[in-house]
């Protein structure tokens, strides 16, 4: 089994790292998980923050990771030429996991005022920010591979066909690479600060980086369900157009209580009311698409991840995204662990899981052969439904104990203070933990199922059995 | 979606929706931007206000704590802490920290200066009288 085209093989180290990083994720949600409730785990070594810093950043990068790999895997098919620099490539992708892997020991290693110091935050103050704790060298380093990574696919798409699904895949990355410029405006005014810091991570996540999600989900259905292209991308247009209408004004939800006028509880609560359409949209698309289906693909375990993708990101991202965006609610359960909740569901049911749809329908072929082994496939749909299971109950956990915080801390007539409230939620978080322990056990599975072979007896008595009379 | 909606239809209804969502998100910003001095306690926050807010920013105490609600949910609200407890208060719990309680969440010593928890002090009164609609529902955050 051939690639198409051999400059797809850079995507392989990409999709290795993506796995590894998710490994160290994971890791470090089971400490932080652990630290809600044994608060003194593991400090000073590692006290919450460090670790909160290291599980966020670290599923920002495998995302990244993951997307670049499928950008690299999925453009030269879609443009019919080979990619425009492999060597380029391959060089940012060491350059980009030594800076990420760099900034994680600066978290671990040093106290972050020291990094800060180290760095020079001074010269332009840019850490600090959740989601945006990286030093200066590296916001800077991500500029540079961004850029150079932009050029490499769009000199490969100028050279080759152009597809409406590679160029909105384009679209979306580029739009990824703008906003994140955003990271370096810090004014001193925390209205201000906080106005725009949510350009970089609510433009990302329900804005540009649905575009990526649709592109990567519209190519891989396109290959296993051999359904015709002109349909598929005519609902990835349907599909984005809903998703940026919805989630540009949808802005407005993360500006209720910050200072902002409030109009924006009358635009928020509209527009990211009608959030869910795009991932509904989602759905539907891939469950038509597979029933529309014109060839048995073989490889099952990737038709399941997409299917799983347009199912979960609709639950974690649109339902529980709907449970408390509307202005009166929100007014109760903001900054509590509804909103938690809510962003493991979203960020699993839908960067998590395309991510993983696209690793499972591209690395066989990466590692030269069509599919998996039978019993490879079924390892990794186990540790679908592991993973996927688990992430939903550590979600209804979460839930859980966000709807009791509400109601101690917020709603009764004497309302008692924070660490008071948690005290009482202790046991919700440690079913959380326990299921936390359950998706990693699902992870491990995964690991597993890549190396996985049929068992060569089971093989030989499939063939000694004569077909049944 | 049958025939009415073709592929180029629907490419510029994404065009021309995408076009119009980004200009009317531009002019909900520059309306906000423009009355946002009638919503903040001093519209350029003073010097002291800003170096806390540095402090706030290199200690990473978004690690732990929500600001206004955002942050983590690991450790109290502190945007009307300043409300809640007090300067003398605040100063004083940074000081004692870490309480060294078996099992409890604990929070780091930053051996900050008087200047420093002065500072800090002025960033968190600062953020207390910023216009939020309300928010949060009582004092305990």
């Amino acid at each position: 089994m051939q690639l198409q085209y051999k400059s797809q093989a850079v995507a392989k180290p990409y999709f290795i790292a993506a796995i590894a990083l998710f490994v160290g994720q994971i890791l470090f949600g089971l400490i932080l998980g652990l630290q809600y409730v044994v608060g003194d785990f593991l400090f000073p070594a590692i006290p919450f923050n460090v670790a909160r810093m290291v599980h966020t950043n670290l599923l920002i990068v495998w995302l990244l990771f993951g997307f670049m790999g499928a950008a690299y895997y999925l453009v030269p098919e879609e443009t019919e030429t080979e990619l425009h620099s492999p060597l380029l490539a391959h060089l940012l992708f060491w350059v980009f996991l030594v800076a990420g892997a760099l900034t994680i020991v600066g978290y671990l290693a040093v106290p972050y005022a020291s990094l800060a110091q180290m760095t020079g935050n001074e010269v332009l103050e840019t850490m600090g920010r959740e989601f945006l704790e990286q030093p200066l060298p590296t916001k800077l380093g991500i500029v540079v591979v961004a850029l150079a990574f932009l050029y490499n696919i769009g000199m490969t798409i100028l050279k080759g066909r152009k597809t409406a699904l590679s160029i909105i895949l384009l679209a979306g990355l580029v739009g990824l690479a703008v906003l994140f410029l955003f990271a370096f405006y810090n004014p001193s005014n925390l209205v201000k600060d906080k106005y725009f810091w949510w350009w970089v991570v609510h433009l990302w996540v329900e804005g540009v980086w649905e575009l990526i999600m649709a592109a990567i989900l519209g190519f891989v259905l396109l290959k296993v369900t051999g359904v015709d292209r002109e349909v598929i991308e005519k609902w990835l247009y349907v599909i984005i157009t809903l998703a940026l209408i919805t989630g540009i004004i949808g802005t407005g939800h993360h500006y209720y209580w910050i200072g902002t006028p409030g109009y924006w509880q009358w635009w928020g609560s509209i527009f990211s009311a009608l959030e869910p359409l795009p991932f509904f949209a989602m759905t539907v698309f891939c469950f038509n698409m597979v029933n529309r289906r014109r060839r048995q693909h073989p490889n099952k375990a990737a038709t399941l991840w997409a299917l799983g993708t347009g199912v979960m990101a609709f639950l974690g991202a649109g339902v529980w995204g709907f449970l408390h965006t509307l202005a009166p609610v929100n007014y109760y359960t903001h900054g509590t662990q509804i909103t938690a909740a809510h962003g493991h569901l979203a960020f699993y049911g839908a960067y998590v899981m395309v991510v993983l749809t696209i690793i499972s329908y591209a690395m066989p072929m990466l590692r030269g052969r069509e599919v998996n082994p039978e019993r490879a496939q079924v390892l990794e749909m186990w540790s679908f439904w592991l993973m996927t299971v688990s992430m939903v109950f550590v979600t209804l956990f979460l839930t859980a104990a966000g709807l009791l915080q509400v109601w101690l801390q917020r709603i009764i007539p004497n309302p008692q203070s924070f660490m008071a409230v948690q005290d009482q939620l202790a046991m919700f978080y440690w079913m959380r933990w326990l299921t936390g322990m359950v998706f990693m056990i699902g992870l491990v599975v995964y690991l597993y199922s890549f190396f996985a072979k049929d068992k060569p007896q089971t093989a030989e008595a499939g063939e000694a059995q004569p077909a049944a009379t | 979606m049958s025939a009415f909606l073709t592929k180029s239809m629907a490419r510029n209804i994404f065009y021309g929706g995408t076009l119009f969502s980004v200009l009317l998100f531009l002019a909900l910003t520059f309306h906000t931007t423009w009355k946002l001095p009638g919503r903040i306690p001093t519209a350029t926050p003073a010097p002291e206000v800003a170096r806390g807010k540095s402090l706030w920013e290199t200690r990473n105490c978004i690690g732990c704590h929500t600001l206004l609600g955002e942050g983590a949910y690991f450790a109290p609200e502190l945007g009307n802490v300043y409300k809640r407890r007090g300067p003398d208060f605040i100063k004083a719990w940074i000081k004692a920290q870490p309480t060294k309680v078996p099992g409890r969440r604990q929070m780091p010593q930053f051996n900050f200066s008087d200047q420093q928890l002065d500072d800090i002090v002025a960033f968190l009164k600062w953020t207390s009288e910023i216009n939020t609609e309300n928010w949060p529902p009582n004092i305990e955050g």
